[in-house]
């Protein structure tokens, strides 16, 4: 009982750092060490936690073209899939540790233009990348894909070997090595704010009120058709606007929907959708991947178009549609894959 | 105001088939239930165009055709008890739902969905609703081989089973999450038309969970060096964000519930971290290790994003508090008044460093301003719902709110954010929202 009382006295002091400790006997176990070594993989800028290890220039470019390229091409500066890595930093930015184009403005921020500590990369590497198989990199190859990257950014030369010693150098050469800062009011709660506005109930401006900003026509369609959007009934509809064909963009349909009734055969939606597909393709959109409509649209002639698919989804893809690839998903059932591939052959009806 | 200045037409009788009717029968074929509700619905249209005939102008001149007919679930026997075993909302609901925004990201696992802001009522965000932001996609974590680890400069690592951690002490409290990047866009113009776009990266929900201060005292952390903690996922990012200490023993949580039922996978299942009045993006999803430091750790999203630029070129690290803010909902962009006459103005207030105290609004951009009435719950680092009087007059105007906190903060003005901020941060927008009401009625985004 006593005890009870105690954790409850506990319950109601839990958020004021209480010193009160009740000993949640039962509850919990030791973490041991080989656990802690599993999964404590974080690197923090004065690289505690980076393992031994290292990669050279020429190690990350064959790296890189097999298992980072497809996402953020050859160089590092492509934007198909995400933003560029590689770009508008300057060997002055490297001399000085300031990004100049970062106040100049009207340039991309690249990664490297922002980026303050190369052990943010490491880790994030190692942690996320390539980011279709996460965690798939050994010590070295990360290295390797980081030295490549440096070189890339003309932050080390073509023969530089990046290592747990020669980290520190690299941190050195960062072109915003200098360019943050962490003097603001919006780390703390009780943070000194940076405007102050007042509470001016009337007559508050001085001369007209003049709009800035508004939507142009031309993007009012943008994101679909508002009355779409809005309830048909309440104190107010939404706005009407004549769509086109692409009213259907997947973009502005609702994210979640099932894939729709007017099909023959078992329904593949929870197929794709728990084995991932969706994430890469939507029935009519192009998402990374192409969209079934188009792939069914491209094979329609094709006789043993079923056959084809499951062995371009079993084995992967590459090439056919653009330059990122597909993985392979060999452990697709057999019944799921016969069923996804007699509808795609069926015109991917929705 | 006389009713024939109403813009409202009258709505001709629907089809004679309700929609939920149609679905059945596509479903399910007719058999003689439908066949009989299917002779019901075409009695009743009968009568209403009987009805419509006897009016020169095609309405019942006896009165409204819904009321003189009875519609079909006034006659009939509905559905049994779990029909449904975990319910859906009503087949007429389907127009609010998450959405994403054309072009603002390339793939579907590094992106955002915005909640419906237009047409939610109260503060709780239903939770099939909430907002999502994705970096690797979002995983379905099988709860019974998830573990939360705790390491770093304690005396004791630590290791939870979910078994363990729901049977600690829980605390439940609402509170908003709101990504740091809502209002992005909005930042040197207007770019989108809707407050599910401009504002709809915020969520509002009771969370259940562990105070992270039980956790960090039963590994018997080193309260004279233990400055931050690290908190990281389960998922393929194994996303990271780090925690000032003093935020991490003040009202952080890690939690497993979220309004009434487990979190939804979407947002973390089986459990996340809940940072009071931070960034959404510190709330960790799928939280499976704390670390506690001496340092911050400079995570990926802590050093290339998730940072603010400021007009001097440089970059704010870890602005992390959500400033006060407000905007109002309804009506509100891409919306269109249904008439002249009364209309109640809604929408949502918050402050990351405390409570709301007060919300203004104003009809003319700006010049002056009407308080608005506060909703109950007021609370710490949750929405607050505002509301306010209004009768249109069919004139244009200029709607705006103005939020302020009980730390006395008053959110600011484009102008006022953009003298400081410039308009490239990215970040933390957290100014006042226009919304022009024009003659007929229609609502639209601008900036003043
Ligand atoms: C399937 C596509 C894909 C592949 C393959 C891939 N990446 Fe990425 N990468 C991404 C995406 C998407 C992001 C952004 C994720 C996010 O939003 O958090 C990213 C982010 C990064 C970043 C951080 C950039 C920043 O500014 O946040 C680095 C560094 C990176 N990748 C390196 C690599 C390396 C090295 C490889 C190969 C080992 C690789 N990537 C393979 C898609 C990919
Ligand atoms: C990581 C993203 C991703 C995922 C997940 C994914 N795909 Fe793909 N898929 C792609 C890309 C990219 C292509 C285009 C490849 C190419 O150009 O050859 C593609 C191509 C295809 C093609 C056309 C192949 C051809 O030769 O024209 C089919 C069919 C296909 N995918 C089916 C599937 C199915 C079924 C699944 C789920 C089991 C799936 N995909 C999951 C990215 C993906």
């Amino acid at each position: 009982m006593k005890h009870i009382a105690l954790l409850c006295l506990l319950g109601l002091l839990a958020t004021t750092s209480s010193v009160v400790r009740a000993d949640y006997a039962g509850v919990g176990r030791s973490a041991t060490d080989a656990e802690i070594r599993a999964w404590d993989i974080d690197v923090r800028p004065d690289f505690v936690g980076l393992p031994a290890g290292q990669g050279s220039v020429s190690e990350g470019e064959a790296l890189w073209s097999a298992r980072c390229a497809s996402c953020h091409g050859d160089f590092g500066d492509a934007n198909h899939v995400f933003t560029p890595l590689i770009g508008n930093t300057t060997a002055d930015d490297i001399r000085t540790g300031r990004v100049a184009s970062l106040k100049a403005g009207g340039s991309y921020r690249t990664t490297f233009t922002k980026v303050s500590s190369i052990s943010t990369l490491w880790d994030y590497i190692n942690r996320a990348m390539p980011w279709d198989r996460p965690k798939s990199l050994s010590p070295n190859e990360v290295y390797a894909a980081l030295a490549y990257l440096l070189h890339l950014a003309d932050i080390v030369p073509a023969d530089f070997v990046l290592s747990d010693k020669t980290m520190a150098n690299v941190q050195a050469r960062l072109p915003n090595r200098n360019g943050m800062t962490q003097e603001h009011g919006l780390w703390k709660v009780g943070g000194k704010a940076d405007t102050r506005a007042k509470p001016c109930m009337q007559d508050c401006l001085h001369g007209d009120v003049v709009i800035t900003s508004a939507l142009p026509d031309h993007a009012r369609g943008s994101h679909g058709d508002l009355a779409k959007q809005n309830r048909s009934f309440g104190a107010v509809r939404g706005v009407e606007l004549a769509m086109g064909a692409e009213t259907a963009s997947p973009a502005t349909a609702p994210v979640a929907t099932g894939l729709g009734t007017k099909r023959t055969g078992p329904d593949v939606t929870p197929m794709l959708s728990s084995n991932g597909c969706l994430g890469c393709h939507a029935i009519d959109a192009k998402l990374l991947g192409p969209s079934f409509k188009d792939v069914a649209a491209k094979y329609a002639d094709r006789k043993d178009a079923t056959a084809y698919l499951a062995s371009k989804i079993r084995g992967g893809s590459s090439g056919v549609w653009g330059v990122v690839p597909m993985p392979p998903f060999a452990q697709l059932p057999d019944e799921t894959m016969k069923a996804i591939t007699e509808w795609i052959a069926g015109g991917a009806a929705q | 105001m006389d009713s024939s200045a109403r813009t409202i037409v009258q709505k001709a009788p629907e089809g004679f088939l309700g929609p939920e009717l149609i679905v059945s029968i596509q479903k399910g074929g007719i058999d003689p239930d439908r066949r009989r509700l299917i002779r019901g619905a075409f009695s009743a249209a009968l009568g209403a165009m009987a009805g419509s005939a006897m009016g020169a102008t095609g309405n019942p001149s006896d009165g409204d055709a819904e009321i003189l007919n009875l519609p079909p679930w006034s006659t009939l026997l509905g559905k049994p008890v779990v029909f449904k075993p975990y319910g859906d909302p009503s087949i007429y609901e389907t127009s609010l739902a998450r959405r994403q925004s054309p072009g603002l990201t390339s793939v579907a696992q590094a992106s955002v969905s915005f909640a419906p802001l237009q047409g939610l009522f109260g503060i709780i965000t239903p939770s099939g609703l909430h907002f999502e932001r994705h970096h690797q996609g979002w995983v379905d974590v099988d709860p019974s081989r998830h573990r939360l680890m705790i390491n770093g400069l304690v005396g004791r690592p630590r290791v939870y089973t979910m078994d363990d951690l729901m049977r600690l002490p829980s605390v439940s409290r609402i509170h908003f999450i709101e990504c740091g990047a809502n209002s992005a866009m909005e930042w040197a113009n207007v770019a989108v038309p809707t407050v599910q776009y401009t504002h709809g990266m915020i969520s509002c929900s009771e969370f259940t969970g562990v105070p992270l201060s039980v956790l960090l005292d039963d590994a018997k952390i080193d309260r004279s060096r233990a400055k931050f903690v690290l908190a990281e996922g389960a998922d393929g990012s194994s996303m990271t964000r780090t925690i000032p200490m003093e935020r991490a023993l003040d009202d952080a949580f890690v939690a497993y519930g979220m309004n009434g039922e487990m979190l939804r996978p979407e947002n973390g299942y089986p459990l996340r971290l809940v940072v009071p009045g931070v960034q959404g993006v510190s709330w960790v999803k799928w939280l499976r290790r704390i670390e506690v430091g001496d340092q911050p750790y400079g995570a990926k999203d802590e050093v290339a994003h998730y940072v603010d630029l400021m007009p001097d070129g440089r970059l704010r690290q870890y602005t992390s508090i959500q400033e006060a803010k407000s905007v109002i909902t309804t009506p509100s962009g891409g919306q269109k008044l249904v008439g002249q006459g009364f209309c109640n103005v809604t929408g949502l207030a918050w402050s990351g460093r405390g409570t709301i105290k007060r919300v203004d609004v104003s009809f003319d951009g700006g010049r002056n301003w009407k308080a608005a009435r506060l909703e109950s719950p007021q609370l710490p680092k949750a929405l607050t719902r505002f509301n306010c009087d209004w009768t249109w007059d069919g004139s244009p105007c200029l709607l705006q709110s103005r939020a302020m906190d009980d730390t006395g903060f008053v959110q600011p003005s484009y102008r006022m954010l953009r003298e400081v901020r410039g308009t490239r941060s990215i970040y933390h927008n957290n100014a006042i929202q226009t919304w022009r009401v024009d003659r007929s009625g229609e609502v639209s985004n601008v900036q003043l």
